[in-house]
């Protein structure tokens, strides 16, 4: 697919699936990295944080700072290490009280 | 019994020498990497790259192949997408994978996994649209994507090279912000004869150099007073520069001021930690061969010091020569003569360390940030509080968990434990030693209960 303005993509031709991503469908190329597909789509944030509610993106891209948390399956997953499936659904993390539990 | 003479945990440089020099040599390796293509950061997805990723990114890059490559010798048991989560001092290894936990036993094992991005705590740097530079040459070496409106902040080699691959791509950064000082320079330059050594490495940074003045890159130096603007996504970099107030605006800033060893793993089982003055970072403890106090733990690679992929594979295949002493697959005398020329290269790569760590030194004023700059990404802690907490009677790390869940969230301390230790450091007029690190426990990465629940031993057939 047609990256978003603010960056560009140096390999095309890659066969893409559908995936919803927040309730809204894609079509992404098979089997990239879930997190940068994410943001060649354009698609931000990925999250509020449990604290303030502040609204956060990829940061480390290599599965170490847990900011490009995502739901998958009712599972706190991180986009950067997963890569795009067809059919795949992402939701928001639900965010919980941090004061619970 | 063992299940297997060697494991190695990591996939990158270090990993992939010691993994094919082990089984070069004739010990049985299992090889556990929780990303599912070879290479680790730095020659990350370099198996799937084509032709127009090999011209962005260069010949260093593509040499990684050549280890990849090397995996395939049908003896090395690679278990890729496995999250190690917890090592017992007798060299028991759990990890899980594809939602299942496993557990194997290596007669030896080598912690082989690498370096992070220093955090880069200023104004602005936890909003959509700010990441690391390293982060930036991830989406182009697995991704192919490239940023079209990025601006790079920061100090090291590092920022070169990706400003130099962006040039290539296409897409130059708006401009390159720099902020080591004409001071640093000079410091740097007692030891510019001891870097003659490496002298491929000086040349290397300056064809990044030329290659930036070519395509125009806009250079700004000596900045300070770095901040990102923007609310709800970043929209500008701010800083100081050349005595005036400048701002760019761009919808992607890409931070970096160095790497530092990655010490969960060493941190977990105990073994002991030093600061290391110029690299201002932790560094474990181990002796010329990598092990750890730990007997049946090496350490190779950045994970053990801060070196570089040419130096990490040379402490890689040293680690896995002296394993196979260790369990009397060779001779001491065909250990030394196997050791001498790595040895011998190794020196050779470490040679402009000292050059480089001081020419481009990190970020001042993101080592000792403005109260009002978040330190702990995950739990929203900043500078100030830290500061509130050190007048209140807090010592260490580990106490800052406690006055206000500084290093709690799932990032386990990764990217705030070392702004902890210098801002108390600072604030308790200690040194770094005494102040200390995060005690670090298991499980390494979060695991589910399911995934915990589902605990088997690691079968002969379950590498894929």
């Amino acid at each position: 697919m047609k990256p978003a303005s603010h960056i560009s993509r140096i390999d095309n031709g890659i066969e893409t699936v559908a995936v919803t991503i927040f309730g809204s469908e894609y079509d992404m190329p098979a089997g990239r990295n879930l997190a940068g597909e994410m943001i060649a789509a354009g698609i931000t944030p990925f999250r509020h944080t449990p604290v303030s509610g502040a609204p956060r993106d990829a940061y480390c891209m290599m599965g170490a700072c847990f900011d490009c948390l995502v739901e998958v399956e009712g599972e706190n997953r991180q986009a950067c290490m997963m890569r795009v499936a067809e059919g795949l659904v992402v939701n928001r993390p639900s965010i919980q009280d941090p004061t619970d539990g | 019994m063992a299940d297997a003479d060697l494991i190695v945990i990591g996939c990158g440089p270090a990993g992939m020498a010691a993994a094919i020099q082990a089984s070069s040599l004739g010990l049985s390796v299992i090889l556990l990497d929780e990303q599912d293509s070879a290479g680790g950061q730095i020659y990350r997805a370099v198996e799937e790259s084509g032709e127009a990723k090999a011209k962005v990114l260069g010949k260093d890059y593509v040499i990684g192949a050549r280890l990849t490559e090397g995996l395939q010798d049908g003896k090395i048991q690679r278990i890729k997408g496995s999250v190690v989560w917890h090592m017992g001092d007798d060299g028991t290894v759990s990890y899980k994978k594809d939602g299942n936990s496993l557990v194997a036993r290596g007669g030896r094992v080598l912690i082989a996994t690498g370096a992070l991005e220093r955090s880069m705590p200023i104004p602005g740097w936890t909003l959509p649209g700010v990441m690391t530079a390293g982060a930036a040459q991830i989406l182009l070496k697995q991704s192919g994507l490239v940023f079209k409106d990025a601006v790079i902040a920061g100090s090291g080699p590092l920022l070169y090279l990706v400003a130099a691959q962006m040039c290539r791509a296409g897409t130059p950064p708006k401009a390159l912000v720099e902020t080591q000082s004409a001071a640093d320079f000079m410091a740097s330059q007692r030891f510019v004869f001891g870097a003659i050594r490496g002298w491929k490495y000086l040349a290397k940074g300056l064809g990044l150099l030329l290659e930036l003045q070519r395509a125009k890159v806009k250079r700004c130096k000596s900045a300070t007073r770095l901040h990102i603007d923007g609310k709800d996504h970043a929209t500008a970099l701010s800083f100081v520069a050349g005595g005036r107030e400048h701002q760019v605006a761009c919808s992607t800033v890409l931070l970096h001021h160095g790497v530092v060893p990655n010490t969960q793993a060493s941190r977990s089982l105990g073994i002991e930690h030093r600061w290391n003055h110029l690299q201002r970072s932790f560094d474990p403890v181990k002796d010329e061969w990598g092990q750890t106090s730990k007997e049946v733990y090496f350490i190779a690679g950045d994970g053990g010091g801060i070196g570089g992929a040419q130096a990490a594979e040379c402490s890689g295949s040293l680690a896995s020569i002296q394993v196979a002493f260790q369990l009397g697959r060779i001779s001491r005398a065909e250990r030394d003569s196997r050791a001498k020329q790595k040895k011998a290269r190794l020196d050779r790569e470490l040679a402009a360390r000292p050059f480089i760590d001081r020419a481009y030194p990190p970020f001042r004023q993101a080592l000792s940030p403005a109260d009002e700059t978040i330190i702990c990404r995950c739990e929203e802690v900043t500078a100030g509080d830290i500061r509130r907490y050190a007048q209140i009677g807090c010592l260490g790390p580990n106490q800052t968990k406690a006055f206000g869940r500084c290093g709690m969230g799932p990032c386990q301390g990764r990217y705030c434990g070392l702004s902890v230790t210098e801002l108390l450091a600072e604030a308790n007029q200690t040194d770094h030693d005494a102040v200390g690190y995060y005690r670090i426990r298991a499980p390494l990465k979060p695991i589910s209960l399911g995934e915990l629940a589902s605990l088997t031993e690691t079968k002969k057939d379950s590498a894929s």
